[in-house]
């Protein structure tokens, strides 16, 4: 936008406009087709019955009104069975999660490990960070049985893709400078990584492991729908019974809970960093 | 850093006594929670299935090696299924998302209550899974993509919008003051004060959200919500392991590649 000086005679230009966005017009329209074309052909193949969707809206008006009011008194010795079964299994998924992602990470570090430890570990979390948690849940149903056990499995494997990860990225910021400083000391490479860089990492990863903690009951209540045991498996089971009232009860509790989880661990976030 | 008098001189400690006590006191606690954790979980255990399972995983690993090649041809159209649950879900989402956000930003607010509600909306989305939100869509929408969508599009309102509103709250005020100076309407500053800021923040989370999406979209057909989960289902029930580990080998393949383009795409915004 030019501005003339004053008295100079050209007219003040008012046909200032907003700059679009993406600056390139090549890349801006190539963009806005590409995404009209995708749509076009994404609604031209997806077989949706429409007639079966509108059919589906009373049926979902009943179904909903099947949630009210949410039944909290009927179930109630299952649904602390539950809750509590997938409280525990959070907790220990989380623990041993976080206890096989300390070597992962650490050998997931691009400045600590040597390359073919580096690939080995990365190409671990990049494994269980692919699959979704019901996913492995299927699997460890099919090895471990029915229970809280496939699903304490499948969360701490699924914890490892998450926590390894970040702490290795962790890892790869932290000051060099302080690490040298107490390789200079001559210190062994257990005090090294317990001097110089578990103190940089620790105050972001007890964060982490809160927030992870928050994720793991959240998943919790996934993969009992695949048989991992806990709340899931109580809702799926008032799912297929039909008793929607107990289900809204369940899915008000998970929520409860979640917000609390939430709530505490934003706080000993504040706290702790 | 406290310092002790003892007979051969002082000595330094990282803490006081007190607080070492405290802190051995917290592990204490952790410990007997995890304990008492493990051991809820070990009696609903059968240990004899676990102790069976190094067997079992041989079994089942032997059995889906070589993946069944040929059964690729099938799994184009459920491949395409899941892409567009993902995308058009996130879609969905977007939409949904930028009032919620705007109601939820303490700047950008109209009043405390709608900011209340639409925190609620927020927590809420994100509570339920997306498996969950699928398993009761398919109640009304009948099994299918609509409904794996939709189910999409709720859980990654809330996800969408926190992310959004944070962003909205972090503007800088300057400018939005700036263009108040010049006696623009409301929606005037919104859409040249607010709008402008959080653009770049907005589209960046779309594709970060798409790429968690594309992950979340291939366990839908579990439920019947379809896209490739549904091949994985039917795979495993009949336990025709080639086919589940060539469609392990295809969703691995087409989350590395959903992962890599929004890398690329966040790294250009940003």
């Amino acid at each position: 936008m030019s501005v003339s000086s004053p008295g100079s005679g050209q007219p003040f230009p008012n046909n200032w406009r907003k700059p679009p966005f993406i600056k390139n017009p090549l890349l801006r329209w190539s963009i806005i087709i590409g995404a009209a074309i995708y749509l076009a052909l994404a609604f031209g193949t997806m077989d949706v019955n429409w007639q079966r969707a509108a059919e589906g809206l009373p049926r979902g008006q009943r179904f909903l009104a099947a949630f009210f009011p949410p039944n909290f008194s009927d179930n109630l010795g299952v649904m602390w069975d539950g809750i509590f079964e997938s409280i525990w299994m959070a907790i220990i998924s989380t623990i041993a999660g976080i206890a096989l992602s300390i070597p992962i990470g650490l050998g997931a570090a691009k400045n600590l490990a040597p390359k073919w430890v580096y690939l080995l570990n990365r190409g671990i979390i990049g494994g269980s960070r692919t699959f979704p948690e019901v996913i492995l849940a299927i699997f460890a149903v099919k090895l471990f049985g029915f229970g809280p056990f496939a699903g304490f499995v499948a969360l701490s494997i699924g914890t490892i893709g998450f926590y390894a990860k970040l702490l290795a990225e962790d890892i790869e910021n932290m000051s060099a400078t302080q690490a040298e400083a107490i390789k200079a000391t001559g210190a062994s490479w257990f005090q090294w990584i317990n001097y110089a860089i578990q103190p940089q990492v620790m105050p972001r990863m007890i964060g982490l492991s809160v927030y992870r903690l928050d994720i793991n009951f959240r998943e919790s209540a996934v993969v009992g729908i695949v048989g991992g045991g806990g709340i899931g498996a109580t809702l799926n089971t008032a799912f297929e019974r039909y008793e929607f009232d107990t289900a809204a009860a369940i899915l008000l509790i998970i929520i409860a809970i979640v917000m609390a989880l939430e709530y505490t661990s934003g706080f000993l976030r504040k706290y702790v960093q | 850093m406290p310092r002790l008098e003892t007979d051969s001189g002082p000595v330094w400690k990282r803490r006081t006594t007190s607080k070492q006590w405290a802190i051995w006191f917290g592990w204490l606690v952790g410990l007997a929670i995890a304990a008492y954790a493990w051991q809820g979980i070990s009696e609903k255990t059968i240990w004899f299935f676990v102790q069976d399972a190094p067997r079992q995983a041989a079994d089942i690993g032997g059995r889906m090696i070589p993946p069944k090649l040929s059964y690729m041809s099938r799994l184009w159209a459920p491949i395409w299924d899941t892409l567009n649950i993902a995308t058009l879900g996130t879609v969905i989402a977007l939409i949904i998302a930028v009032p919620v956000a705007f109601a939820a930003a303490r700047n950008t607010t109209p009043h405390p209550i709608v900011r209340t509600i639409a925190i609620f909306i927020i927590v809420s989305s994100r509570s339920v899974n997306s498996l969950i939100w699928a398993l009761m869509l398919v109640f009304i929408f009948g099994p299918g993509v609509l409904a794996g969508t939709i189910a999409i599009g709720l859980r990654s309102v809330g996800f969408c919008a926190k992310l959004l509103y944070e962003g909205i709250e972090e503007i800088d005020h300057n400018q939005v003051e700036a263009i108040e100076a010049t006696g623009a309407s409301g929606a005037q500053k919104m859409a040249y004060g607010i709008v402008p800021q959080v653009l770049p923040t907005f589209a960046g989370i779309g594709v970060f959200r798409w790429d968690i999406n594309i992950r979340e979209s291939t366990i839908l057909g579990l439920v019947g919500a379809g896209g490739i989960g549904l091949e994985l289902n039917g795979s495993i029930n009949t336990l025709a392991w080639t086919q589940v580990s060539m469609i392990l080998l295809v969703i691995l393949v087409t989350v590395i590649v959903s992962e890599w383009v929004s890398a690329k795409v966040r790294g250009a915004i940003i």
